[in-house]
């Protein structure tokens, strides 16, 4: 069911012809890699292939792939532990004896990495664009097939602003498109005044039109599902009307709406997948949604205020550019991980002294599990009698599917998880430019500093470089050509790009050491087959808004 | 500080013995006063432009003789696309016309010192064309082929012989070359300078700061010259205003079309090196790396032809901003890069600077020349497409020539402003087509190129069902032809891939619609044909025409004649079928790059007559072609007509219905010696007629060709074309069409005595079939037009068409066998024994070929024929 579009369109020469050998026959990924020399090899392996499945990385080997649907077993023998591969590698690319080239060319890597890519500007009025955002781009690369990152983003039309996030899925891609289908319904009910909750639920009572909630700014790739509508929207339904009963009158809190609505709708998918459903479809989507997991990194845009809610690993990050030019990173979420000490501080203080040891271990929660909140993983949340007792009753398979029925150890104390947000509000200021979303596919690879100065400088046109003028310098055409070489190098991958978010991509994908971006290596990168794409890279979402600092700074003199 | 190029030039300018000889009324320099001199009221030649074109026509004209001639120039002389000029003169030409111009140059400027004490700075340096790749090294050879027949030493080498003649040039990746010796350069403003002291010797007034506004024309002629400093009355106008051309032309109130359009183009002057370069080390040109490179005061100066050129002044500018342009470095690294890779050891050269002097480029990458078709005495000699210096003594020669006798000494139809109209001269065609034009420079030369951009302007209403049908387009006088058709399921090479001096990969494409047309039936729209009809209320359309045409055309009611329009000397001006629709009109039919030249020709010719009209009616009908022993039942099956040769002979025209359409002209002629039928269909019925062809056809087999089909055909049956074969040096006696003149048909007509003097005393050259014997189609190149012909072992003419016969399963070429004493060179008369009694070889490319030569058709090939054979042979032909 999931749409992945990106790397499977080109058709691989290699592929399709040595699949079948690829658990068996050991000559024959020699020929997946004829372009990376042994030397790189190691390098890349040094560099990137470390095991990117770590939000669940100590299951065993049959779950390491996330999907837990439909994996073949072939697959995840072949992609389990892969440093021992690419030893075999190595070995076998002395047998190999006509390798196959293989290159992708420049319009074909243009064309995968455009193939997700999006760009909304917010429409002018009268001439002018009220708005404090100017537009956005955002953009997906895939690398697990189907992808498991998801994105949204919607202007409130009920109330003010503009809704962006960004969703990374673990364990399949279920919940993360559920979460990136219904929480900005939750959130902006959460807005809501009371008078216009009241209309709408009106409105539904008697068979009238509804208002129109939310304008979605999707591409076409970005899709929901028809089946669960009508079961999303009665739960939706039953939130609002939660919320008219209890009234409670003020002015709604837009970091208050934030956290109830994604507590809200956590719960829901908890529930739907306890309560099943009949249609049998339906019935098996709501407990892969609930069994699956997905972070989430939202951002709520209103004038001059800037909401940022994050559960997980996700992060938001502001792009400020100073006085003097350059440009510099805020980082506007903390990520919910090991390596935040605040995190682990939270988590053992909600468990017994006794867990201790055993909550984080190997810098996951329980050892399994990357980030320490997230939406659905009903594993972590439900007690070990209700796992038992859906799986049962659930469809076969489910039922069939070693994963769910696998009950993490020292499961004593549940709920070890929550979708529960963190909540940063940030006053925009006019040297804030722009805001990236992106989920950790982008920030393993990237240095947020180098993401600020990426994006700004194309954002703000520095690549339109000065031209070069001899005058009365001595210059030798070997200089020259080498300063054309360079300018060229870096002039070639900012043209190609007419959406920031792509253009980030590129360099996360394709940097060199020296920062530039290397088409060799963007291209290897990107030829990999999809079984392998996974080991060098995750995931990447990238969501750039851009702020329109003119209505800004307008905002900032006016409150003043 | 600025180049030393126009140093001289400023020097030279303001030499005084310079201005004693130009500027003899002039009291003090100019500068000081602009201007001492006032223009005359009245001149009989007026050149507009002080660059290498305007002096060098200057030059030509007073050494004619005609001495009332002023030059204006709006800056200073020499100080346009001149000055910035790389001064190389080459020799290394595709176009025959072109590299006899070169070569006149050469020799002009060779001895343009002594004749005139200005320094030149001419130096014999030689060229040497580089290959990279199989395919140039082919190309090159063609080159050399005819550069060798033209007396022109010239050898191809091999790449350690190239780093024996210049010690830098790194030669791995080379697999040959093509050295020049005799190719030189010149300072290209001193030379210019140098034509202009000549002339004004010679009397021609030198006038500079003073720029033309416009021309005033009355009745279709020049008459005066408007300057900012007055009028010059004048009886031509010659327009050398380069790059400034086409806005000339056009501020006049009866403009002038002269497609041109400017782009930068860029080159490096580097200081010298350690061990200065030896001032007669010879030119290099790596046409694969796209860049020349000549030494330049002991260093070097190097530019190229960019793959992304960059065309400047689509709106027209002022001269001012010449000056003003700006270096663009990261536009010229991939120059920079081919120059290094070329020559490494110049890394550590110092840089000069990088010069940006925008060059005019024209649609088809040949100068233009000649007479406007709308102004009399307006001439025209622009657009060099960066080749200005080269052919600048030649062109200004032919020009010259052209003005004073009324035509050049050669054939110039290829660079004749009359090949355009209107139809070439939007901003925005011309605009994209340079932006294709100057990359070719130095793009691979091969047969059946087309242009890619500035398509799809003129189009046949069929053409979207054509496409449709795996229809490929070449273009022809901006009207888009079929080529062939590909058939579903099969797929042809990329553009790109698709270039070859091979065997096609449309060889057995056009092999199938060959056969069609041999066996069954064919449809080809030939819709972009000229089409004139001329009508009098009495019979002042007959009598005009039978003095204007060589055949006679006093002929029944409803018959074609093939006729040449045919000039003074009985060169073909052109050649086209006329019929006779009634007693007062006739409907006549040319090649489509007619339209503007014929129509020039007529309008200059018929009486100026109201009760005598002519009318351009091509875009009014849509031709369709059927050709094969099958189109007389698809015909007859549409018309209810009897079509039969009782009822419809050879050569027939007539009036019909075909389907629902009614009034389709339909004549008995096909123009390739098939059998067949030409439909012209008033365009609102073309769909109609062509959907009642192909359904009524089917069941005879019937399918759409293309013009490879139809070139194959006819060149097989030994027609000659105009504009390929014939043209204004060839005379229905050369060509074998005796029959289609009518010496004695009662009055006289253009030509008749050049004719007449023909037929007594024999011809020099003679058309001639040629049948290669030992040629390997799959394997050898094949022969495309312009090789030299050799009998004997000896040289005596040039190939002008060629094609593969998938009758005979043979190539066959067309061309003009010439008779030259053994001892003197002398041209002698040709006479049939000449040659029949001769052993031939045809040279493609270096490598010669067995060829046996036909003065007729094979007659064996019409096994389908149902007519008099004559008759339809007689027909002429178009591609």
């Amino acid at each position: 069911m999931c749409v992945c579009p990106g790397p499977r369109r080109i058709a691989i020469p290699v592929r399709s012809s040595r699949l079948p050998l690829l658990s068996d026959a050991m000559p024959a990924p020699a020929h997946l890699f004829p372009l990376i020399r042994n030397c790189e090899i190691s390098r890349i392996c040094s560099t990137v292939c470390y095991c990117h499945h770590k939000h669940l990385c100590c299951l065993s080997s049959h779950f390491a792939h996330s999907h837990f649907s439909y994996a073949p077993q072939k697959k995840f023998a072949a992609l389990y532990r892969p440093k021992e591969n690419f030893n075999h590698f190595i070995h076998m690319r002395d047998y190999a004896s006509t390798p196959q080239r293989f290159y992708l060319t420049p319009p074909q890597v243009n064309s995968i990495l455009k193939a997700n890519e999006y760009s909304f500007k917010v429409p002018e009025f009268d001439g002018k664009n009220v708005s404090s955002v100017l537009g956005f781009d955002s953009n997906q690369l895939p690398a697990n097939a189907p992808i498991e990152d998801r994105r949204s983003a919607a202007t409130c039309l009920q109330t003010r602003g503009m809704l962006l996030g960004v969703f990374d899925g673990h364990a399949g891609c279920a919940c993360a498109q559920a979460v990136s289908e219904r929480l900005f319904y939750y959130i902006a009910v959460s807005l809501l005044p009371h008078e216009t909750l009241l209309e709408i639920e009106n409105a539904v009572e008697s068979g009238r039109a509804l208002l129109p909630i939310l304008q979605w700014h999707k591409h076409p790739n970005d899709y929901f599902s028809k089946e669960a509508s009508k079961l999303y929207f009665n739960s939706l339904r039953t939130y609002w009307q939660e919320l008219i009963d209890l009234n409670s009158g003020e002015t709604t809190d837009v970091k208050e709406a934030l956290i109830n609505a994604f507590k809200r709708l956590d719960n829901d998918i908890s529930l739907e997948a306890q309560v099943g459903d009949p249609n049998s479809f339906l019935n098996y989507l709501v407990l892969r949604v609930a069994f699956s997991g997905a972070t989430a990194c939202v951002a709520h845009v209103d004038g001059v205020d800037l909401h940022i809610a994050n559960t997980g690993d996700s992060r938001a990050m502001l792009g400020v550019q100073e006085e003097d030019g350059s440009w510099s990173a805020v980082n506007l979420s903390y990520d919910h991980n090991a390596q935040n000490e605040h995190e682990v501080e939270r988590v053992k203080m909600e468990h017994p002294k006794s867990e201790e040891k055993s909550l984080v271990k190997q810098d996951r929660l329980l050892g399994l599990l990357m980030p320490f909140r997230a939406f659905g993983d009903v594993k972590f949340k439900w007690s070990i009698e209700l796992q038992k007792r859906v799986v049962e009753s659930g469809p076969d398979q489910l039922n069939d599917n070693e994963y769910t029925k696998f009950i993490p150890p020292n499961y004593h104390t549940p709920p070890y998880l929550t979708a529960e947000p963190e909540v940063i509000h940030h006053k925009l200021r006019p040297q804030d430019k722009f805001l990236v979303l992106a989920t950790d596919g982008l920030w393993e690879t990237m240095h947020r500093q180098d993401v600020a100065r990426i994006v700004g400088e194309y954002l703000t046109g520095v690549h339109h470089q000065q031209p070069i003028a001899v005058g009365g310098y001595k210059v030798t055409l070997g200089q020259m050509h080498g300063l054309l070489t360079e300018r060229r190098a870096r002039i070639s991958s900012v043209f190609e790009d007419q959406n920031a978010a792509t253009h980030l991509i590129r360099h996360a994908v394709g940097n060199n050491e020296f920062g530039t971006v290397d088409h060799e290596r963007l291209s290897k990168m990107l030829s990999l087959p999809e079984e392998l794409a996974r080991m060098y890279r995750d995931d990447i979402t990238i969501i750039v808004v851009q702020f329109n600092s003119h209505v800004i700074g307008a905002c900032q003199n006016e409150e003043l | 500080m600025f180049l030393r190029l126009l140093a001289d030039v400023r020097w030279r300018a303001a030499n005084p013995k310079w201005r004693r000889m130009t500027c003899s009324q002039r009291s003090t320099s100019s500068t000081a006063e602009p201007y001492p001199v006032s223009l005359p009221a009245q001149a009989q030649v007026v050149i507009c432009g002080g660059g290498i074109m305007g002096t060098s026509v200057a030059y030509h004209l007073s050494k004619m003789g005609w001495k009332d001639i002023v030059l204006l120039e709006q800056g200073r002389l020499a100080a346009g696309t001149t000055r910035f000029c790389a001064g190389i003169v080459s020799t290394a030409r595709h176009v025959s016309i072109e590299l006899k111009m070169a070569d006149y140059s050469n020799k002009l400027y060779q001895q343009l010192e002594q004749e005139t004490g200005v320094k030149t700075g001419y130096m014999k340096t030689g060229s040497i064309s580089l290959a990279q790749t199989q395919d140039r090294l082919i190309s090159l050879k063609r080159i050399a082929s005819s550069l060798n027949v033209m007396g022109i030493p010239c050898e191809i080498i091999t790449p350690k012989q190239v780093a024996q003649l210049h010690p830098l040039i790194n030669i791995h990746d080379l697999v040959g070359a093509m050295y020049v010796p005799e190719d030189a350069l010149v300072s290209s403003a001193n030379v210019s300078l140098a034509l202009a002291t000549a002339a004004s010797r010679n009397g021609v007034q030198i006038h500079e700061r003073t720029s033309v506004s416009h021309v005033s024309v009355q009745k279709g002629r020049v008459t005066a010259v408007e300057t900012d400093r007055g009028q010059i009355q004048c009886q031509y106008f010659v327009n050398c205003a380069g790059q400034w051309a086409y806005e000339l032309g056009h501020s006049g109130e009866e403009p002038v079309n002269i497609p041109l359009h400017a782009c930068e183009h860029f080159y490096l002057l580097t200081h010298p090196l350690k061990e200065p370069l030896a001032s007669n080390l010879p030119t290099i040109v790596d046409p694969d790396g796209r860049i020349y490179i000549r030494n330049w005061q002991g260093g070097i100066l190097s530019g190229g032809f960019e793959k992304n050129p960059k065309p400047l002044f689509t709106e027209g500018r002022n001269q001012l901003e010449i000056h003003n342009l700006q270096e663009d470095w990261d536009h010229f690294e991939p120059l920079l890069s081919a120059l290094l890779r070329r020559m490494p050891d110049l890394e550590a050269l110092q840089i000069m600077q990088l010069v940006n002097c925008p060059e005019s480029f024209t649609p088809d990458m040949r100068c233009i020349m000649g007479e406007s078709p709308t102004v009399r005495g307006y001439f025209v000699l622009a657009g060099m497409n960066s080749a200005g210096i080269s052919y600048g003594g030649g062109a200004g020669k032919y020009l010259a020539e052209w003005m004073v006798n009324g035509y050049p000494s050669e054939n110039v139809w290829p660079l004749d402003l009359k090949r355009f109209g209107a139809l070439q001269s939007s901003r925005t065609f011309l605009r994209h087509r340079v932006m294709e034009v100057m990359p070719l420079m130095c793009d691979l030369k091969v047969p059946r190129w087309d242009f890619q951009t500035g398509r799809q302007l003129r189009t046949s209403p069929l053409y979207d069902r054509l496409d449709a049908q795996g229809a490929r387009w070449m273009e022809k006088h901006g009207f888009e032809r079929v080529k062939y058709f590909v058939p579903p399921g099969k797929d042809l090479l990329d553009l790109d891939q698709s270039k070859t001096f091979y065997k096609p990969d449309w060889f057995d494409i056009v092999g199938s619609e060959v056969k069609c047309c041999k066996e069954a039936v064919c449809v080809i729209d030939m819709s972009s044909f000229t089409k004139f009809e001329i009508s009098s209320t009495g019979d002042e359309a007959l009598e005009s025409l039978q003095y204007l045409f060589s055949n006679d055309l006093d002929v029944p009611v409803g018959h074609v004649v093939h006729t040449g329009m045919l000039n003074e000397k009985g060169g073909y001006e052109n050649d086209c079928s006329i019929a006779r629709l009634s007693k007062r009109s006739f409907f006549m039919i040319s090649p489509t790059d007619q339209q503007v030249h014929c129509w020039a020709w007529l309008k200059n010719r018929l009486p100026d007559d109201s009760n005598l009209t002519m009318e351009d009616v091509t875009w009014k009908y849509t031709a369709l072609n059927l050709i094969g022993p099958r189109a007389v039942d698809v015909l007859s099956e549409l018309s209810y007509a009897p079509i039969t040769p009782e009822h419809f002979p050879s050569l027939f025209c007539k009036e019909m219905s075909v389907g629902y359409a009614n009034g389709i002209r339909v004549m008995s002629i096909t123009h390739t010696g098939e059998p067949g039928f030409m439909l012209y269909i008033p365009i609102e019925y073309a769909l109609h007629v062509y959907n009642e062809v192909m359904n009524m056809g089917q069941k005879y087999g019937i399918r759409n060709a293309g013009y490879y089909a139809l070139r194959s055909l006819r060149i097989e049956k030994f027609f000659a074309f105009w504009g390929q074969d014939l043209d204004a040096f060839t005379t229905p006696m050369e060509c074998g069409r005796e029959f289609q003149v009518k010496l004695e048909k009662g009055m006289q007509f253009v030509g008749q005595e050049a004719l007449l003097e023909q037929k007594q005393n024999g011809v020099y050259k003679r058309f001639t079939m040629f049948i290669l014997e030992d040629h390997d189609t799959d394997m050898d190149l094949w022969p495309w037009w312009g090789e030299p012909i050799f009998r004997n072992g000896r040289y005596v003419g040039k190939t002008t068409s060629s094609a593969y016969s998938y009758t005979l399963e043979r190539h066959v070429c067309l061309g003009f066998v010439q008779h030259f004493d053994e001892k003197t060179g002398e041209e002698l008369v040709v006479t049939t024994d000449f040659i029949n009694q001769g052993e031939y070889e045809i040279d493609i490319a270096g490598q010669r070929f067995q060829a046996k030569a036909k003065l007729y058709p094979f007659s064996s090939l019409f096994t389908h024929r149902r007519r008099k054979d004559e008759e339809e042979l007689s027909g002429y032909q178009r591609e």
